[in-house]
């Protein structure tokens, strides 16, 4: 008994490390592409922030700061991305590769400039975004252990559950959530009905970039004290994924990043405990990913303009 | 007017040019000493940055060495980067990293009078124009599994490896020998992350070790152990690091001590070696004995007592009276391999 809810605590517990980033990776993939922008960026756009968000914390000493500023570097490469595929309607996912290019190249070398290596200067205890909860629970105890494993969490990971209810509330509840879902559907409409489509697109391919970059930011202030060229390896992928899981609806894409952080849990205390060749436990969540699109999920319906640019004179 | 302007651009360019050749005119003969990155780069933390900055200091304080890295982005590179040391005439040819040793060979053969030295391969010691530069890593893994057996309050200590080989499971036999050695009753919780760069794999597999009770993990997993480091810091259990002095690069204040594996030691000695005309092909192994590993104290963690019994270990091993296990069959509670 003790065994199994000390593990269960584990894989709860990964499940939050691992899926915080994804989730935010994947609420602003929700913004881009409901949108009607594909953004195969976010990546990059995760990059840039991861980057940004140590470096400011570094020199201002406040993680909020370097937080939001993380956010803000994610944004200006979607204002990037929207300046290519809304402004000039190029291919958005060759633009989006190119910023899955520009932004680890841009940030490598900008840290060889300030830093003389690819790695950041390491946080202190006091720069990187606290933990809530810390030292509530009582650890010598089963129980204590596992509500410490659990909710003694980072601050960033109980935010990104917010911002899932308020993107979720903008996109259902709201005027700007109504208009924003329909120029993903039907561009034209919209803009008969007096809507700046352009306008629209490009300010959440913007808001794409900035949550994009907040995943970022909050993978190296956490369970990482500097930015390393390995910090963001396919985390925006992974995100992209748990959006199309997710048939593009931010609670959709919750469960999509909730399961691949199960597992991976999962795949950590197995490895740990039993003799399963270590290949194969390695490919569970990818496999388990890879089954419930194709067992559960169903046809994910694309917003109809996906991925095609608006031209406002047709 | 086309035309004259044409022309005088092109002598423009040709004086340039020759320019540059004046330039480049022999100065004194230099030692020159090439180094080829595996794709980790020369900042991986590791063995690249290692041996660049062993060469970068080397060149500082002698100046009839001339020193350059070329970074290998993909494995494509590494033929291209050591020919291209081979045509601007390098003296000796570092390549970093076992990823290097089909075309460290491929080389060294083609180019049989060519000096080669490779970092953590020994597939080439039968060429005659390749030093292979080996590392005791048991040997450092056994000292901190000391540090680890002796500090463990809980007698459950943790390790976490980035993947199973014979070179990397010399870690794992090293260390769990010397917790061992040091606390014959205490249990280590293993894991293999099987992955250099997953640092929430890392932290995750050091919370289940802590949440099972371990009070010291070691790791050796590159970008993976960043995480796992992390998770002992915030735990306020000792964590224990690798290759550098991972208390001083990650400024943590829980890192206990760091095996210490010497790639600037090495990369000097070899340029020396082939400065001085003394080059021997085959292996060479960097060990106690020669200084090529040991261990970082940085941070003072280590009580009194246990660094005496550490260093008294360090010198048996050094002078022989005492080896380490090098294989998981001569050390059974090692279950990874």
């Amino acid at each position: 008994m003790t065994n199994f809810v000390n593990s269960l605590g584990i894989i709860l517990f990964a499940t939050l490390v691992y899926a915080t980033p994804l989730l935010y990776g994947a609420l602003g993939s929700c913004f881009s592409e409901v949108s009607g922008v594909v953004n195969i960026g976010i990546e990059g756009m995760m990059t840039a922030g991861a980057f940004t968000g140590t470096v400011v914390a570094y020199f201002t000493g406040n993680p909020w700061i370097g937080f939001i500023c993380g956010g803000l570097a994610g944004a200006f490469f979607g204002m990037l991305h929207a300046i290519a595929t809304v402004k000039l309607g190029a291919d958005q996912t060759i633009a989006g590769t190119a910023i899955n290019m520009l932004g680890p190249g841009i940030v490598i070398m900008l840290a060889k400039v300030l830093f003389n290596s690819t790695d950041t200067i390491p946080l202190t205890a006091s720069q990187k975004i606290p933990k809530l909860f810390a030292g509530l629970f009582d650890t010598t105890t089963v129980f204590g252990r596992f509500m410490d494993n659990v909710f003694a969490n980072y601050a960033s990971t109980y935010l990104v559950f917010v911002a899932v209810v308020i993107v979720w509330f903008v996109f259902y509840k709201t005027r700007f959530g109504l208009r924003l879902r329909a120029c993903g559907e039907h561009p034209q409409a919209c803009e008969t009905l007096g809507i700046d489509v352009i306008k629209m697109r490009f300010l959440c391919v913007c808001i794409s970039g900035f949550l994009a970059g907040l995943g970022g930011a909050c993978v190296t202030m956490t369970i990482s004290t500097q930015f390393r060229p390995i910090s963001i390896v396919g985390q925006g992928f992974i995100a992209i994924a748990a959006v199309i899981f997710g048939k593009f609806r931010p609670h959709g894409a919750l469960l999509g990043c909730l399961l691949f952080g199960f597992c991976s849990g999962l795949k950590v205390v197995l490895g740990g405990s039993s003799g399963i060749n270590m290949h194969l436990v390695s490919m569970i969540p990818y496999v388990v990913t890879v089954l419930a699109l194709i067992l559960f999920v169903g046809k994910s319906r694309v917003p109809a303009a996906s991925g095609k640019p608006y031209i406002k004179a047709k | 007017m086309k035309k004259t302007l044409a022309l005088v651009l092109a002598l423009c360019m040709i004086f340039s040019l020759a320019a540059c050749g004046q330039k480049a005119a022999p100065a004194a003969a230099k030692t020159k000493i090439g180094m080829v990155t595996d794709v980790g780069g020369v900042n991986d933390n590791s063995f690249n940055q290692g041996a660049w900055e062993g060469l970068q200091a080397l060149a500082a304080e002698d100046s009839a060495f001339e020193v350059k890295y070329l970074e290998s982005k993909t494995d494509a590179d590494y033929q291209t980067n050591i020919n291209t040391f081979i045509d601007e005439g390098y003296d000796l040819i570092i390549t970093v990293g076992y990823m290097l040793a089909d075309a460290t060979r491929d080389a060294a053969e083609a180019n049989p009078d060519q000096k080669f030295a490779i970092v953590d391969d020994s597939t080439n010691a039968d060429l005659p124009n390749v030093a292979c530069l080996m590392f005791a890593q048991e040997q450092c893994s056994y000292l901190v599994g000391l540090v680890a057996g002796y500090m463990t309050e809980s007698k459950t200590v943790g390790y976490v490896q980035g993947m199973v080989s014979d070179t990397m499971n010399l870690f794992g036999v090293g260390y769990i020998s010397g917790v061992l050695a040091a606390c014959p009753d205490a249990t280590v919780l293993q894991y293999n992350a099987n992955n250099f760069g997953d640092i929430a794999g890392g932290n995750t597999a050091a919370k289940d070790m802590i949440t099972k009770g371990a009070d010291v993990i070691y790791h050796a997993a590159g970008g993976t152990g960043i995480g796992v480091l992390n998770a002992c810091e915030e735990a306020g259990i000792w964590g224990i690091g690798v290759d550098g002095d991972q208390a001083a690069s990650l400024g943590l204040d829980k890192v206990v001590c760091s095996a210490r594996k010497s790639v600037d030691v090495a990369a000097q000695d070899m340029s020396k070696a082939v400065k001085e005309g003394r080059f021997t092909p085959g292996v060479h192994t960097y060990d106690l004995t020669n200084g090529g590993v040991g261990i970082y104290t940085t941070g003072d963690h280590i009580p009194a007592d246990v660094l005496e019994k550490v260093e008294a270990a360090q010198k048996e091993i050094a002078s022989g009276a005492k080896t380490v296990p090098t294989t998981p069959a001569e050390c059974p509670q090692f279950t990874l391999g």
